[in-house]
């Protein structure tokens, strides 16, 4: 069994990495089942996707403790859902901190250097990703979540390697983004 | 049966193409929605699929095809059915020819909803079978089932899935052909049809004869299924139902040494009791996990009473389980820790640094919020009260806007405003509601108001869809789900497939002292109709009109460039999430920003300007 905790702030695009990662799974004969967080949490609100992919599962939600890897769109939202994670379990985690507006009225939440520091200091291993310099390099910044996912898939604690999801992506993401979506898994291998 | 990768609702919709579904009518809600939608974009052209009004006149279109032997489906969330209770209560007196199957999705948590109401009970109150299922496999066979039922016994089904079944996604098993359900035609049958007093008296008593027997052969249904782990000889049990029944098979993984039942029902009412009392058989101790209400556990309390059986029924009646929000693996474990010695290795973690709260916000760009801040500049040192309603908009509580005064159910904000302005004639009373709420059950709330000459400001915020559910069409888009789905969801800015139904022209008709419609991204001419408005007596209407940016594309982008005096007007006055305050100063969050231009209307220095075309 393997189990996939992707958190983020809506409108990242958890979505679509969480069913990239399934259809992968899938494609390997796998049984999977996924839980969204859809609806009012979608504006702008903490966001949450459990991927489990197995043989026999039972609950879509991951129970606590168990994520094998947790692929953070932001460090806070990682920090929210560490009680998810597996004692020595591994956190992508995107570099850049979102402000929520109340954070920018009161002048509070920064930067995400201090929860980054918490990250490390609390999981077996954790990869922060610089997502905006891959984005702003292959210019688009719809491609956060590809590039959070390749780096997941490098890590090996996805249980999908960087050539299953590139295959994914050759059957589930339309022609028109494809080149785009390999450019941003071939300079996370390359990193 | 091939295997197909899932969402619960799709599932559900696939199962009720596969039952024959002739028509299906809804209203959208979290975590309804997607049923409706994907019967849309699945359908060969044969069914009929319709976004109604509002749930009641869903559930009438589908009783009226039902009454001429269409296989019908209605879908909606849990407080949808409140609206379509009218309908459903009567519906279950006189009953259907063709299948009738109703959606009412449950929201344990609650996650989007106003409510932790239960459907179960609705069906035990209506006196119909309801089915429950526990994944979307089970959802999709289940849908089959449940139309089944329907025509078998001549009567409408409830079907409750939650959110975690509505949402969660499965490898399902589903079949490669089906047969179409050909629709007889209607039979007029007044004695049938037209419910009276006498039919109703006659039509109860077969409902209270008919019910126990569909609990008999609910008994043996596939999905009510009766487990036994360890010895034949033991003495706990547990009861569970839908999604809770995943986390109890997952909590039970840990392992424990005694033995126990479990009984799972998929079936709440009318209540498998024959099931019941076999499971029942040689307990001392029954622990009930379910959400949202304690149905299971008063049943089996009832079945212990009524056949004088001494075994203590645990749940959250005497607290083992938590009264409101979601249960999970790990509230199960907790329950179950006490009741089967179970036992696990716990993971901790040292405390997390604070961590920033993050409501969920008006999108950056929202019309909504240039809406409420025109309003809240007009209304400036003024007594007023604002009533909200139902959809994004409800968002405009949040600060530094706080434009939300009021929030009940659907069209409330504008009876409501009325009861306030009745309570206290000092204030002025302002009425928000979204353009789907006004057809949905708005107007007639106009009419009151009317009618009864009472004071208010009615403000429509128009932006053209059902913008918190996922945009769909409604009355005033000029668009309908089956050409919608036809255009695979792309036509956002589509000529006129069907009549638009004018809300301006409604008010006029209506008789009110005043309709304006505005653009509310022109800010200093939106504050001017504000003060308008609040002058003049009787009723009054703004028609803030401007598009949901999630439909419309990006234009163009702003920067905050160096003469901007770092007074943080913008952030203070706006909470625009594409203002982010970088060292200390305002900056504009670039992939954030759609070119609504609302901030440079309100900085004192002109330091917001638009940037030069980027191509990206």
């Amino acid at each position: 069994m393997n189990n996939i905790l992707l958190c983020g702030v809506g409108g990242q695009g958890t979505v679509l990495a969480s069913k990239l990662i399934a259809f992968a799974a899938m494609e390997k004969g796998l049984q999977v089942r996924t839980a969204e967080t859809i609806g009012m949490a979608q504006r702008g609100g903490s966001v949450v996707s459990h991927v489990r992919i197995g043989e026999e599962i039972h609950s879509p939600l991951l129970p606590k403790g168990s994520a094998d890897v947790i692929i953070a769109f932001e460090p806070a939202e990682a920090v929210r859902c560490i009680s998810y994670l597996k004692k020595g379990g591994t956190v992508i985690v995107n570099k850049k901190a979102v402000r929520p507006v109340t954070a920018s009225l009161q002048g509070t939440y920064l930067d995400g250097e201090d929860m980054l520091r918490y990250l490390q200091s609390q999981a077996g291993h954790v990869d922060v990703m610089d997502g905006e310099a891959i984005c702003e390099a292959c210019g688009s910044s719809k491609i956060l979540n590809i590039v959070l996912l390749a780096a997941a898939a490098k890590s090996g604690a996805l249980g999908i390697t960087p050539e299953e999801l590139d295959s994914a992506i050759d059957k589930r993401i339309s022609e028109k983004f494809r080149a785009l979506n390999k450019k941003a898994i071939a300079m996370v291998m390359n990193q | 049966m091939i295997q197909k990768f899932l969402m619960g609702n799709e599932a559900i919709a696939l199962g009720a193409i596969h039952a024959g579904v002739n028509v299906v009518a809804g209203y959208p809600g979290t975590p309804s929605t997607e049923v409706l939608e994907t019967v849309a974009k699945e359908n060969d052209g044969s069914i009929y699929v319709e976004w109604s009004v509002n749930e009641k006149a869903a559930l009438e279109v589908a009783a009226g095809a039902a009454y001429a032997g269409a296989r019908t489906l209605v879908t909606m969330k849990q407080v949808g059915l409140n609206v379509a209770s009218d309908p459903l209560m009567s519906l279950a007196y006189v009953g259907v020819k063709g299948g009738m199957v109703i959606l009412s999705a449950d929201d344990p948590g609650p996650i989007s909803s106003q409510t932790e109401q239960d459907t179960r009970h609705f069906a035990q109150f209506a006196k119909l079978p309801v089915f429950d299922p526990s994944s979307p496999e089970e959802a999709y066979e289940m849908m089959i089932d449940a139309f089944e039922c329907s025509e078998k016994w001549g009567t409408p089904v409830l079907f409750r899935p939650t959110t975690r079944v509505c949402h969660g996604c499965a490898s399902v098993p589903i079949r490669e052909t089906y047969e179409k359900h050909p629709i007889e035609g209607f039979v007029k049958d007044t004695m049938r049809w037209v419910i009276f007093p006498r039919t109703s008296f006659l039509n109860h008593e077969k409902i209270e004869k008919r019910n126990p027997q569909m609990g008999e052969e609910f008994s043996s249904y596939r999905f009510n299924t009766l487990t036994r782990v360890g010895d034949d000889d033991c003495r706990k049990g547990i009861c569970t139902s839908g999604i809770s029944y995943s986390y109890a098979c997952d909590a039970l993984e840990c392992g424990t040494s005694e033995s126990y039942k479990i009984l799972k029902i998929a079936t709440a009412h009318p209540f498998p009791e024959k099931l019941a009392l076999e499971f029942l058989e040689g307990l001392d101790e029954v622990l009930c996990i379910e959400e949202l209400d304690p149905v299971l556990e008063k049943e089996l309390t009832y079945i212990c009473g009524k056949h004088h059986l001494n075994i203590t029924i645990h749940g959250k009646l005497d607290g083992c389980i938590q009264a409101a929000g979601e249960n999970s693996v790990e509230s199960v474990k907790v329950a179950l820790k006490p009741f089967l010695n179970l036992e696990w290795d716990e993971v901790s973690y040292t405390e997390t640094p604070e961590l920033p709260v993050r409501p969920p916000v008006l999108c950056a760009g929202c019309p909504h919020r240039a809406s409420f801040y025109a309003v809240k500049q007009a209304m400036k040192g003024q007594k007023a009260v604002f009533s909200g309603d139902i959809g994004c908009y409800t968002l405009g509580n949040a600060a530094p806007l706080d434009m939300v005064d009021t929030c009940l159910c659907m069209g409330a904000d504008v009876t409501m405003a009325q009861g306030l302005h009745r309570a206290e004639p000092d204030a002025v009373n302002f009425s928000f509601i979204g353009d789907s709420t006004f057809f949905a059950s708005g107007i007639t709330g106009v009419v009151n108001a009317v009618y009864n000459e009472t004071d208010i400001i009615l403000i429509v915020l128009d932006n053209s869809t059902t913008a918190m559910t996922g945009h769909q069409p409604h009355p005033g888009t000029g668009v309908r789900m089956m050409e919608f789905a036809k255009h695979a969801g792309t036509i956002s800015k589509p000529e006129d497939i069907c009549n638009r139904v004018s809300i301006e022209k409604i008010l006029q008709a209506i008789g009110l002292t005043s309709v304006e419609t505005v653009d509310p991204l022109q800010l200093s001419e939106a504050v001017e109709a504000v003060k308008r408005a609040s002058k003049l007596p009787g009723v009054k209407a703004i028609i803030f009109k401007s598009p949901c940016i999630a439909v419309m594309k990006q234009q163009t982008r702003y920067q905050i460039t160096d003469t901007c005096i770092n007074c943080k007007k913008c952030i203070r006055e706006l909470g625009c999430p594409a203002i982010v305050l970088e060292d200390g100063k305002p900056t504009i969050e670039k992939s954030l920003c759609t070119g609504c231009s609302l901030c440079t209307q309100v900085c004192p220095c002109g330091a917001i300007v638009r940037e030069e075309a980027d191509h990206e």
